[in-house]
């Protein structure tokens, strides 16, 4: 069988549900090999081996993380070489594709983005033009590079775990892969709820919540849901802008998506219109959000979402 | 930056406008083109190259900002867009064989487009395009140049060590935010937070018409027309659906228990 290598990038505690997912499918489409940034401690090569993974291709080296982007995708492009890998998944974060990217351009392979299927076969299904369209895409060169968006598969377990081996893989990066420095790194505050990318439910707030994201936050937390808002909320500074949903933001398809305060401009359904259900709370009858809602509520968000909170505490109490 | 003036490519596309809807047809599943605009997202990138020539004191007359597209013959209004706002010459790489290109190809039809033009400080890009929306083309341009890859900047600055010339900017993560910094000539791409784009004004459009847009065909590159184009893509589109039209949803007008509707809703849809 070939080997499907999986990038795992610095996993800090645990595997990552995303990493989890990615080896899933390479379990799926043939044999799961990773390669593996930072350092190979006894608990991630178990927790690798309890995916079935047979080999930890593995590099520690500082440049990793003192150069962004190319000293990963050489790294990839190497282990790939190593493992004879007809198949690299990745992560679809910015950084994710940007690493495809390159590894494709070493590689000589096809890369595809954004997949939220992949099958055994590495034929890869993906939404485009904003969420308007659903394509299937193939790559036609001999290794495939896939980046692979969160909730694509649940993720599960081999049935007898492996003892991966752990090779050492020392990479000899050019100077085009050390030309971009990061000379400065502020790490952001870690959020309690959870992952934008991979929440079940997202509850988004706009200009309508004023500079007060408290009802958005409460509704969030009564439902075990991510908070997301539009760009005019970020661009006011009343939200981190990793909060924001769009084309400039992030891409959801949760199970639920509340939109609260927000018009729903082309830029921001383009982040949010592929979701399962879509309730939309907005003071305006006449806002866009409307049309594409499976439940509307012309009211205003700062009733409507307290009252919303309430009732399902009621409910969950009695 | 006293010593030579700044010499700038900005990439841009023409893109079907986004504020319309959009079909993909024919055997290849490919992109109606016919209402198409200046991709906003570059627009951030062609301002972002007027600031660093008015910031950096190039006297008037000596920087070069050039617009750069590959596209179909209908592309050349998104150059002479950039002109007018402020660009000072354009270049529109044009050639039949072009069609269908996916990433790896037109990473390589730019990069030797580039190469083409001569030494350049900076190679400036948007974010992603609005129609494929991969943000992989600036990655994949920078590796084939060999050229610093300094993308998804929020913030940009150039600065000058002992003569040799530096770009630095911010790149803002969702775990981090990063301070960049590499040496010129680099490729770079900016988000929609850099700036604000201007609009052209009367003066620009006037200034436009007399500013030279260079056409080129792959020959001129000296581009093989199979290396690029559908034959030259290591991708290929299957297949292609158009999503089906959300059914209309209920729209109720709050009389003071919309809160509690909104729950019946999400109980009656098992998402509680
Ligand atoms: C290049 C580019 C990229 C962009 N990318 C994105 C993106 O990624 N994501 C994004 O979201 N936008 C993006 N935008 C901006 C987008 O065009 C809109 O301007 C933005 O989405 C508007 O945000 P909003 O809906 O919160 O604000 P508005 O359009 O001002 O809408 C606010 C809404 O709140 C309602 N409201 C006010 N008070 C209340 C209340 N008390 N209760 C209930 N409702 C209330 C109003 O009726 C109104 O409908 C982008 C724009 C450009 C040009």
């Amino acid at each position: 069988m070939s080997a499907v290598l999986v990038f795992v990038d610095r996993p800090a505690t645990g595997l990552g549900k995303p990493t989890r997912e990615l080896l899933t499918l390479a379990r799926r489409a043939g044999e799961p090999v990773v390669a593996l940034a930072g350092e190979a401690s006894t608990d991630i090569v178990a927790a690798l081996g309890s995916y079935g993974v047979s080999r930890v291709l593995n590099s520690a080296q500082p440049e990793l993380s003192e150069y962004l982007v190319a000293p990963k995708a050489d790294f990839i492009a190497r282990a790939a070489e190593l493992a004879d890998a007809r198949a690299v998944l990745i992560e679809n974060s910015t950084e994710g594709k940007e690493i495809a990217a390159r590894a494709g351009i070493a590689l000589k392979a096809g890369v595809i983005t954004d997949a939220i299927a992949v099958a055994a076969d590495l034929t890869a299904t993906k939404s485009v033009l904003a969420g308007s369209y659903t394509s299937t895409c193939r790559v036609r060169t001999p290794v495939a590079i896939i980046s692979v968006k969160a909730n694509s598969i649940e993720p599960a377990e081999a049935e007898t775990p492996t003892e991966p081996a752990v090779e050492a893989v020392t990479v000899d990066f050019g100077p085009a892969s050390l030309a971009v420095r990061i000379v400065d790194r502020q790490d952001k505050p870690v959020s309690t709820r959870p992952d934008l990318s991979e929440a079940r439910i997202v509850v988004a707030g706009g200009r309508g919540v004023n500079g007060d994201f408290t009802p958005v936050e409460e509704l969030a937390d009564v439902l075990g849901a991510a908070v997301g808002a539009s760009r005019a909320a970020t661009d006011a500074g009343w939200i981190e802008h990793s909060a924001q949903i769009g084309q400039t933001g992030k891409t959801v398809s949760p199970q639920l998506y509340i939109s609260a305060g927000i018009s729903g401009a082309i830029q921001q359904k383009a982040g949010m219109q592929t979701s399962a259900v879509i309730v939309a709370v907005n003071k305006d009858a006449e806002s866009p959000v409307f049309e594409i809602a499976d439940f509307g509520v012309v009211g205003d968000l700062f009733k409507v979402l307290p009252q919303a909170a309430e009732e399902i505490r009621r409910r969950r109490n009695s | 930056m006293e010593t030579t003036a700044l010499n700038i490519v900005v990439l841009i596309k023409h893109v079907p406008d986004t504020q319309f809807d959009r079909h993909l047809s024919g055997p290849d599943n490919t992109l109606d083109r016919s209402e198409s605009i200046l991709s906003e997202l570059d627009e951030y990138a062609l301002e972002a190259a007027l600031q660093l020539v008015e910031s950096s004191g190039s006297a008037a007359g000596e920087a070069r900002v050039t617009a750069v597209t590959m596209g179909p013959a209908q592309a050349v209004t998104a150059v002479r867009k950039a002109l007018q706002i402020g660009a000072t010459d354009g270049v529109h790489l044009s050639d039949d064989a072009l069609a269908g290109s996916d990433a790896a190809a037109t990473s390589l039809a730019l990069a030797t487009l580039v190469r083409h033009l001569g030494p350049v400080d900076l190679v400036l890009t948007g974010m992603s395009s609005t129609d494929g929306e991969t943000s992989l083309v600036p990655a994949q341009l920078a590796a084939r140049l060999e050229l610093p890859q300094l993308t998804f900047a929020s913030t940009l600055e150039l600065f000058d060590v002992d003569g040799v010339r530096k770009v630095t900017g911010r790149r803002d993560g969702d775990a981090y935010s990063y301070q960049l910094e590499a040496i010129l000539p680099a490729v770079v791409s900016v988000t929609d937070q850099i700036n604000s784009p201007r609009y052209p004004n009367f003066k620009g459009i006037m200034a436009a018409k007399k500013k030279t847009v260079t056409t080129l065909s792959l020959a001129d590159l000296g581009l093989n027309p199979s290396d690029v184009g559908r034959s030259g893509s290591w991708t290929d589109v299957v297949e292609a659906q158009p999503r089906p039209v959300r059914a209309a949803g209920t729209i109720i007008t709050d009389d003071g228990d919309a809160g509690i509707q909104l729950v019946d809703f999400l109980a009656a849809q098992n998402l509680l």
